[in-house]
């Protein structure tokens, strides 16, 4: 299984898939996240492998101008 | 996938702009792309003083560290909210933002609402009157005139801000649902000087959002990854996962729809009344510009504790 961790939550998902599925999966969208595997940005194509970790860094900041 | 420079993975891939890049290249044009945009804009004339102002967040500091690495003299202005209930995040946004200007040597200017008006944000909240009872519209009031007043009082002739291509085409979308021609009138890259109004830029205007964190953690950029505590469910935020929802399915559509609107604003098919009548009156307080006469909108929140 692949762990993905945004903020505080962790999710699941099997292996073998490309992170561009697992946002689709988790139901976020990749313009308002960024993936970091041991420490690199990956991109959308790249494959999770089982026991991989990956953090999901939020790039959306700011209330009001 | 590769980067579109060389044969390394790449890191990125900017969907907008059909190009991958590795850590190397994405930095590489990530310089370039900031400094076509001041030139495109004419954002910055030689003998310019800037200040730029600075929060702790991705943006703030890495066009701080952009400006600098392309050669600009830019001093730093922090303001101190006074936002600190449960998470401390004004007092962890000073940390970060103190340990990137002490680590490059940069000078940091510091403005703390509380010792200067006798409460901070949050209390002024308390007191704030329908249609500015928002958070994040109060805190914009109170850092728009604080930014202006801080720039012009202190010789400093232009005002940096980091606001990104996703901020403004959240603002855009948000005033264009509902045809806000007043605000539309105002929304460019570059404010002109307005007298009493310093010149304001936005040098990271034709970046996304996920660019400008991409360049702040690839440059190890210790920045404040916590959200303000009163920006949860703001509705620019919210429709920034709007856009973002509808840019996975059509890249570069937010590239599009905020760069388009600024080039048809240029090219003059795109005029409201508000782009000639802005600053009409000033401020019987502390003498900035309002709309109206009497006293400006900060002045009457900071003046209602009385």
């Amino acid at each position: 299984m692949v762990t993905l961790k945004l903020r505080e939550k962790d999710y699941t998902l099997p292996g073998g898939i490309p992170l561009s599925q697992a946002f689709k999966r988790l139901g976020l969208d990749m313009g308002s996240h960024l993936a970091v595997r041991e420490g690199e940005i990956i991109t959308e194509d790249r494959v999770l492998q089982d026991g991989d970790v990956i953090k999901l860094i939020p790039v959306i900041s700011g209330g009001s101008q | 996938m590769k980067c579109r420079k060389c044969t390394i993975s790449a890191v990125i891939n900017l969907r907008q702009h059909r190009l991958a890049l590795c850590r190397e290249h994405f930095n590489e044009w990530f310089l370039g792309h900031c400094a076509s945009t001041i030139r495109k804009y004419g954002m910055i004339s030689p003998g310019d003083r800037m200040l730029i102002a600075v929060s702790g967040g991705k943006d703030s500091l890495g066009l701080w560290d952009v400006l600098t690495r392309l050669g600009y003299q830019v001093e730093g202005l922090t303001i101190q909210l006074g936002i600190d209930e449960g998470g401390q995040y004004s007092a962890k946004s000073l940390e970060c933002t103190h340990k990137f200007a002490k680590d490059r040597g940069l000078i940091l200017h510091e403005l703390n609402i509380q010792q200067e008006y006798g409460e901070s944000v949050p209390q002024m909240l308390q007191h704030a009157r329908a249609g500015e009872d928002k958070p994040c519209s109060v805190c914009g009031l109170v850092k728009r005139h604080e930014l202006n007043r801080y720039t012009m009082a202190n010789g400093f002739n232009v005002l940096v801000t980091g606001h990104n291509l996703d901020d403004e085409a959240a603002v855009l979308f948000t005033n264009s649902l509902i045809w806000n021609t007043s605000q539309l009138g105002r929304q460019l890259p570059v404010m002109e000087d307005r007298g009493e109004f310093a010149k304001r830029i936005k040098p990271f205007v034709r970046f996304y959002e996920r660019e400008t964190t991409a360049y702040a953690l690839l440059n190890h950029i210790d920045y404040i990854e916590e959200e303000c505590p009163f920006s949860t469910g703001s509705r620019t935020n919210h429709y920034k996962t709007i856009l973002n929802g509808m840019e996975d399915e059509h890249p570069g559509l937010k590239y599009r729809y905020y760069l388009s609107f600024i080039e048809n604003k240029k090219a003059g098919l795109l005029n409201f009344a508000e782009d000639r009548q802005y600053v009409e009156y000033l401020c019987d307080q502390c003498g900035q510009p309002t709309n109206q006469p009497g006293l400006c909108a900060f002045c009457r929140l900071v003046g209602r504790k009385i």
